[in-house]
Order: C-alpha cells, then sequence, then structure tokens
C-alpha cells in the first residue's frame, strides 16, 4: 500500500532530510514510524500525503507512483489519505460537525448523508453528542478525536498520524492509539510517527525505524 | 456515479458555496457595503457619461437636416435675374430645391427674429441683397458633399458669396464622437479600478481565511473548492454594485428631469430625457457582476497559489 524506494529528499534550505529510504506498507498493515527527532519521520509522512515532493526515488501510494501525479491531481490523492495532527489542526472558529464535515463537503456529500456520517464518525471516536461545541472547548484529548474522525470520515485506504499522542498524557495516548487500531482492524493502513516509549511496548505492531534518513534496524530499548 | 449523482454533487457544492459566500458578506455589512458602493459608483460614471452623449445625440440628430446653403447674390440683380438664377441652381445634381428670398422678406425675417427692428427702421435703404435658399437633396446632404455643392455654386455668374454653415455641425459631431470615445476610456480605467478593488476585498478576505484554507487543502480541497466561495463572494459584491449603480442612474436621472424639461421648454423643443434602454440595464447590471467575478477570481488566482499547506 505504502512503498518507498530509495528515497531522497533535501529541503530548499539544503536540509537533507531523507536519504535512501526504502521501506514498504503492505495492505492492511499497522506499522510504527520511529527515530529521533530530525530523523525524518515527519518527512515520510509528508511525502506520503504529497505534502513534499521527493527529490530522487518514488513514493508509491496505493499502487499510485506519486511522482506521476500532476499538481491537479494532488486534492484527489490526499482524499485517499487520511492524516492525523500532533497538533490537530482543527478550525477553532468551526464548530465540531463543521471540522468532521470539512472532507465531505470538498466530495459534494448532501446533508442528509453529511449528518448520518459525521455523527457516525464522532461515534466512532466517542464524541457523539459534541457536534455543536468548539474545539477550543473540548480537552486535548477530545480535539485529537476530533482530528482523527476528520481523517476518516471519508474512509480512506491510509491513515497516517504524525506524533498523535505528542500532547497527551499516558492514558489518552492509549486511549487515541486504541482507536488507530480498530481502524487497522478494518482494513485501513496505519503509519504511526512517534517516539512514545510506552506506546511502544503496549502494542506489539511492526517498527518501521529511521536514523538519519535510513532505514535502519530496531534499537533494542533497555526496559 | 451517474451523470444525475455527478450534476447534483456538483450543484449542490456550488449551492453551499454561494450561500455561504453571501452569509459571510452580511456578517460584515459595513465593509461590503463599502465595496458596493465603490463598484456602484464605479459603474454609474461611464452610464451616466453614457447617457449624457446619448440625450445630446438626441438633441443633435435634426442638426443634419437643416443644413442649407444660402447664395447671396450681387446687390444689382433684379427679381428676374434672382429668378433666373435660382432655377438654374435648382438644375445643379445634388440640389432638392432652391428658392428665392428677396431682400424685403430678409428684412422682414431678420426684424422678427432678430429684435433689433427699431434699429432697422433707421436704416436708409435695405441693406440686404437677394438671397437664394439651397437645400441640398439626399445623399448629397452631408457636410462634404455640401462644402463641394457651396464650391460650384460659388463660381456662377451673379452670385456675391455662398454660407455653407456645415462646420460647427461636423464640430458638433466630432465633440459627440470625442465624448463617446472618452466615456470608453474611463469606463476601461473604472472597470480595471472595479477589479482591484475587488481583488483587494478578496485578498484581505483570503488572509482571514487562511488556516482555514490551509487544512482544507490538507485533507484535499482543490483548488478549484478553495476558490469558489471567493469567486462567489465577488459575484455577488459586482451584482450588488451593479444593481446600486443602476439605482444611481434612477436617482440622477430623477433630480435632473424637472431641469432638462424647463429646459427645453425654453426652446420650444419637445425634448425628453432620454433614460437607458431596457436592454441596457441589464448591461449595467450584468457588467457589475462580471466585473466581481473577474476582480475576485484574478486575486484568488494570485493569493491562492502561494497558501500551501504545511504540516
Amino acid at each position: 500500500m505504502i512503498k518507498f524506494d530509495r528515497v531522497f529528499k533535501r529541503y530548499p534550505n539544503g536540509r537533507e532530510a531523507l536519504s535512501e529510504l526504502t521501506f514498504e506498507l503492505e495492505a492492511g498493515e499497522m506499522a510504527f514510524l520511529t527515530g529521533h527527532s530530525g530523523a525524518g519521520k515527519s518527512t515520510v509522512l509528508r511525502l506520503i500525503a504529497l505534502l513534499e515532493r521527493p527529490t530522487r526515488g518514488q513514493v508509491i501510494v496505493g499502487g499510485r507512483n506519486t511522482g506521476n501525479l500532476r499538481r491537479g491531481q494532488i486534492p484527489a490523492h490526499r482524499r485517499q489519505v487520511g492524516f492525523v495532527f500532533q497538533d490537530h489542526r482543527l478550525l477553532d472558529d468551526r464548530p465540531v460537525y463543521d471540522n468532521v464535515a470539512l472532507p465531505l463537503a470538498i466530495a459534494g456529500v448532501k446533508r442528509r448523508e453529511m449528518d448520518k456520517r459525521v455523527r457516525a464518525a464522532l461515534d466512532q471516536v466517542g464524541l457523539l453528542g459534541r457536534e455543536r461545541s468548539f474545539p477550543l472547548e473540548l480537552s486535548a484529548g477530545e480535539q485529537q478525536r476530533v482530528g482523527i474522525a476528520r481523517a476518516v470520515i471519508t474512509k480512506p485506504p491510509v491513515l497516517v498520524a504524525d506524533e498523535p499522542t505528542g500532547n497527551l498524557d499516558p492514558d489518552l495516548a492509549l486511549e487515541v492509539m486504541n482507536l488507530f487500531q480498530r481502524f487497522n482492524a478494518v482494513g485501513v493502513t496505519v503509519l504511526v510517527a512517534t517516539h512514545d516509549i510506552h506506546l511502544l511496548d503496549r502494542f506489539r505492531v511492526r517498527r518501521v525505524h529511521i536514523e538519519q534518513g535510513r532505514l535502519a534496524t530496531v534499537p533494542h530499548v533497555a526496559a | 456515479m451517474s451523470l444525475r449523482d455527478g450534476a447534483s454533487i456538483l450543484f449542490e457544492r456550488h449551492a453551499q458555496a454561494l450561500l455561504g459566500s453571501l452569509g459571510r458578506l452580511a456578517r460584515q455589512p459595513f465593509a461590503t457595503l463599502l465595496t458596493v458602493l465603490v463598484i456602484a459608483i464605479a459603474i454609474a460614471l461611464p452610464a451616466a457619461l453614457y447617457l449624457a452623449v446619448a440625450n445630446m445625440r438626441v438633441v443633435t440628430a435634426g442638426l443634419d437636416d437643416t443644413v442649407q446653403l444660402s447664395a447671396y447674390l450681387t446687390m444689382a440683380t433684379t427679381p428676374a435675374e434672382a429668378r433666373k438664377h435660382a432655377r438654374s441652381i435648382a438644375e445643379l445634381p445634388g440640389v432638392a430645391a432652391a428658392e428665392t428670398v428677396s431682400p424685403e422678406e430678409g428684412l422682414a425675417e431678420f426684424r422678427k427674429l432678430s429684435g433689433i427692428g427699431d434699429a432697422l427702421e433707421a436704416l436708409p435703404e435695405n441693406p440686404l441683397p437677394w438671397l437664394v435658399k439651397v437645400r441640398p437633396a439626399p445623399p448629397r446632404d452631408t457636410a462634404t458633399a455640401v462644402e463641394a455643392l457651396a464650391a460650384e455654386i460659388r463660381t456662377m455668374q451673379g452670385v456675391d458669396l455662398v454660407q455653407a454653415d456645415t462646420a460647427w455641425v461636423r464640430r458638433l459631431h466630432a465633440i459627440e464622437d470625442t465624448l463617446q470615445q472618452l466615456v470608453l476610456v474611463v469606463a476601461a480605467l473604472l472597470a480595471a479600478g472595479v477589479l482591484g478593488v475587488v481583488g483587494n476585498t478578496i485578498r484581505l478576505e483570503i488572509d482571514g481565511r487562511r488556516s482555514e484554507i490551509e487544512v482544507t487543502k490538507l485533507v484535499g480541497g482543490s483548488n478549484a473548492f478553495v476558490r469558489r466561495p471567493f469567486l462567489y463572494s465577488g459575484l455577488w459584491q459586482g451584482l450588488l454594485g451593479g444593481l446600486f449603480a443602476a439605482g444611481l442612474v434612477v436617482a440622477g436621472l430623477a433630480v435632473l428631469e424637472p431641469f432638462v424639461t424647463r429646459l427645453a421648454a425654453a426652446y420650444g423643443s419637445p425634448f425628453v430625457l432620454q433614460g437607458l434602454s431596457i436592454r441596457e440595464w441589464p448591461l449595467v447590471i450584468a457588467g457589475g457582476a462580471v466585473l466581481g467575478f473577474m476582480g475576485a477570481w484574478l486575486a484568488a488566482a494570485y493569493h491562492l497559489r502561494r497558501i500551501e499547506p504545511r504540516a
């Protein structure tokens, strides 16, 4: 589902984020993307959502080589990739409903269908009934769950998350991870970038570990 | 997805953007009003100028018909000679009619029109010569043809002086043409101004909704989707501006009407102030809408491209 083939990425400011990164994630697989800060985790996710293009190498998502996508095809590609951000990127001046419904509005879904699906998505993340609340009225964990509801409402085949638990205390982090596992259980390919040791211990899923922009063997953690 | 579903999705998206943009404008009534007012004035001004020229043309339209030649005969001309000259002038090609005016008739007419009848009484003898009034026949009644005819008559024997007073008509029409051209220039300048005003308003709107645009692009909103509400916003403002402009023109006409009627009456003219025609009204309103849309499009195309999502 996700395949990186000798991907090299250098940012315009000269920083080399990835060099010769190669890894593959099967459809329906779930993995943690680990590594130190600055190892290139965010860059990997940005390349998957086509927020960036690789300098060299190929990034293939859902069987499609992202390098062949024209500028105009990027939005359609992004709709195939649910993206959860560490700072959740919600619109604070819009109620929860509008935030979650945004991808549906883009897809042109009718109001009645939209109501149904927004409720279903909020139900999945345990926030049913909070449609009219504003993001700032919610706790950090709840805000993150709104972000997740928005990421999954269009049922994308791929879900990526960038440090989704970075701002959450351990209990809430666990809750969020459980959510990801539940989506994975219904066939969504999930890639979660994290450096949260507790989570890594707790969830026995594959780890894609990068060091200095390359795939590395998972270091043994002295627990 | 069937064609019908596709059309319905398209409709749904557009309806959302259409109403959403109207709602946003309504939430900032003062700013919206200012923009609309600027657009309205920018459109009403060339429309008013255009009307001024159009009305002027109506007033001066009859002037071509009154172009005629006055051939003054030499002082010594006898009545019989005068009639003979008139006949030979009438036989020239391009002459519809030629009639004589005796010095006595001329004096009587002059006395009536000039208002200095008493002064004329003091003259020892009639200073006026015989006159042949020549009316050119179409199509030789244009200013140029009349001048040529005048030159021809001027060479005839017994003719002292030929006045073809076409120059002022020609000048008048030239002035009208210039004014009409001026209307176009002013309209073009103000249209550019409207584009700028709408563009700037849209730019501010884009700046204010920057995070929303970023997030929308992050979750897969196309440029067209992001652009749409701004285009509708421009369309609404332009449309309202056009309607306001139409209102301004109506108000202006209403204010001028009694004065123009009085002026026309003073000249004994049946002239009535012309408003915009049934075909021109929609042009004013649609013109506003089109300019609003274009201004928004230019601003959106330029500013939205620079907003790329970061994550």
